[in-house]
């Protein structure tokens, strides 16, 4: 990836989080947290990794992607629609009575979401049951999924990582937002899910670790991903909760809290600053 | 009319889609660890490399079968009744029904029938728990025949259904030659306008011989069958209900959230007339051989007719 290329994405992960924050400051309510910790990896998964098409979302040769931590889809709403899938303005009418955007992802009414999620766990399982059938069609599609570190607390998690190594899903690829923070608190804290490599290792995994929010080091691990063989991957990205807004990041708090008027207001006006120097920066 | 078959509807089912799968190649099938009992496992040998064993994980065999609907395919997933939908009934929920994916849940080994492995794997809630789900269509076959017919309704039919079966090897009495099967019609297996019985799944037959033994006695009871218990058949019910002003419903359930509160929804708001509920009332059960706990739970044909001669008043 050179330069200027690179510059797109960090722009473009920039209005996405730009979006995250426009939808819950006018749904007043919804998890700007982890919609800013996991823009980047839906950013590049949208713009540089996955084969879509935002004029035919449905077409059955596509890519796929589930987010199986489904509260952060007001970052991924402002992905598909800075891709073509459906228009901005949906995003200031998210979670309103009668919106296309729920407040989960709603594969039934929005174009561009492959899977209805929300209840943490079950994300993970229905994209493997994607790639089996990539696998049964002979099929040479790839099916993407974002698990949050909390979430992978739940059994179900397990079940679907023991499940995807005995059928050597290879076509598969586990990302987890490690951004450290659940609603009670710390992850570690809360759940203890260290060591995290060594479990989806022993679980049959390949395993990278990386900066979720370095766009060059999720290219690394994707298409190091592309070649691994006869299992899947699970790219474990460490990232700040928050990310891209300064009041934001690192704080529990903002897990499931929408922005108020003038934390609205500040959080675009940092989000602008950043767009403006990354377009002004040639 | 053909031979009776004895048979368990769970073998029905297997067969049935054996015979399905040979002309549609969309079909595949999951199972818990539990093949050779739902009796998937005869589709596992004829139809290897579109069966797959999820282990003993229902919540992911849940999903895994929704993200395969996600891209086209039919899957079918079996476990025990108490498995498949107590289990995974929050991945059957918002994995299956919400987005409306075309997975068919069988849960077998439903009701005390399931005898002597006792309490824990005697689902008595399913229907009142699949039934609660929007969306989701809810069969009870009664016999091999109709367990036949059903399985390739619903594998037809494009959107999440719940298949109860049963472990029980029981009789058929339909006649082959001229059943028809019909999602959400129900059937009315005999006449008679003294009191309308509606019956479901394995108990219909228990309440088919009990009408006819009234018969001598001059008792003439409608006997109804409801296969499918969501959407269920709000026309017959009502006609029954005006026709002769009292029902009795029969099911291998609870009856708390089961056919008789189904019945009852459709009777309240239309007709309202007395209902009396025959089916496990309300309490766990117990380690027995089938027979045995099916007549401890006054669900065979003398205790059907006894409640039949009571509601009549003859």
């Amino acid at each position: 990836m050179d330069s200027s290329e690179m510059k797109q994405l960090r722009i473009l992960a920039a209005k996405a989080r730009k979006g995250a924050i426009l939808g819950t400051y006018h749904a007043k309510s919804g998890h700007p947290g982890g919609s800013l910790s996991a823009a980047d990896i839906f950013t590049y998964l949208y713009f540089k990794e996955m084969n879509v098409d935002p004029q035919n979302p449905a077409w059955e040769d596509r890519d796929r992607f589930v987010l199986s931590k489904g509260h952060c889809c007001p970052s991924l709403y402002a992905v598909l629609a800075l891709k073509g899938f459906f228009d901005w303005d949906e995003l200031t009418v998210l979670r309103h009575v009668g919106a296309m955007l729920q407040g989960h992802p709603d594969m039934k009414g929005t174009p561009g979401i492959d899977m209805s999620t929300g209840s943490l766990g079950q994300g993970v399982s229905a994209a493997c049951g994607m790639a089996l059938a990539a696998k049964l069609d002979k099929k040479d599609y790839r099916v993407y999924t974002v698990l949050g570190d909390g979430e992978v607390e739940e059994g179900q998690v397990w079940e679907a990582a023991m499940f995807a190594s005995h059928h050597n899903l290879d076509n598969l690829v586990v990302f987890v937002d490690q951004n450290g923070l659940q609603i009670d608190g710390p992850v570690e804290v809360v759940g203890g899910i260290e060591p995290l490599d060594k479990k989806f290792e022993a679980f049959g995994f390949e395993v990278f670790k990386i900066d979720g929010h370095d766009f060059a080091q999720i290219e690394d691990a994707l298409n190091k991903a592309r070649n691994v063989k006869g299992k899947p991957t699970a790219i474990l990205a460490k990232t700040v909760k928050g990310k891209g807004v300064s009041f934001m990041e690192n704080q529990v708090g903002w897990h499931g809290v929408a922005p108020n008027k003038e934390q609205y207001e500040k959080a675009t006006a940092e989000l602008d600053a950043e767009i403006k120097r990354l377009e002004g920066a040639c | 009319m053909a031979e009776t078959v004895l048979k368990a509807t769970r073998e029905s089912f297997g067969e049935a889609l054996c015979e399905l799968a040979e002309t549609n190649r969309d079909i595949v099938v999951f199972d818990a660890d539990l093949a050779a009992a739902t009796k998937t496992g005869v589709f596992q040998k004829a139809f290897p490399e579109r069966f797959f064993d999820c282990g003993i994980a229902e919540g992911n065999m849940i999903g895994v079968a929704a993200g395969m609907a996600a891209a086209g395919k039919i899957p079918v997933a079996a476990s025990f009744a108490m498995f498949a939908t107590g289990r995974a009934f929050e991945q059957i929920r918002n994995s299956v029904a919400y987005p409306e994916l075309n997975v068919k849940i069988a849960g077998s080994h439903a009701g005390i029938s399931t005898g002597e492995d006792g309490a824990t794997h005697q689902c008595i809630e399913d229907i009142a728990i699949m039934r609660a789900i929007p969306n989701m269509m809810v069969l009870n076959p009664a016999d091999h025949w109709e367990m036949k017919a059903a399985t390739k309704a619903a594998l037809e039919y494009n959107g999440p259904v719940y298949i109860r079966l049963g472990r029980l090897a029981i009789p058929s009495f339909n006649d082959p030659d001229t059943y028809e099967f019909e999602l959400g019609k129900g059937i009315t297996l005999h006449e008679g306008d003294d009191v309308a019985v509606i019956a479901t799944g394995l108990v219909v037959n228990e309440a088919l011989k009990a009408v006819k033994e009234l018969e001598a006695e001059g008792i003439h009871a409608r006997l109804i069958n409801i296969h499918t218990i969501k959407p269920i058949d709000r026309e017959i019910i009502i006609k029954a209900a005006q026709e002769t002003g009292r029902i009795i419903t029969v099911e291998e359930h609870n009856v708390i959230g089961g056919l008789a509160d189904a019945v009852s929804e459709v009777v309240t708001a239309e007709c309202p007339v007395k209902i009396t509920r025959i089916g496990v009332q309300d309490c766990f059960g117990f380690s027995g051989p089938a027979w045995e706990l099916l007549d401890k739970f006054k669900l065979t044909q003398p205790h059907i007719a006894a409640v039949i001669r009571e509601v009549v008043g003859k």
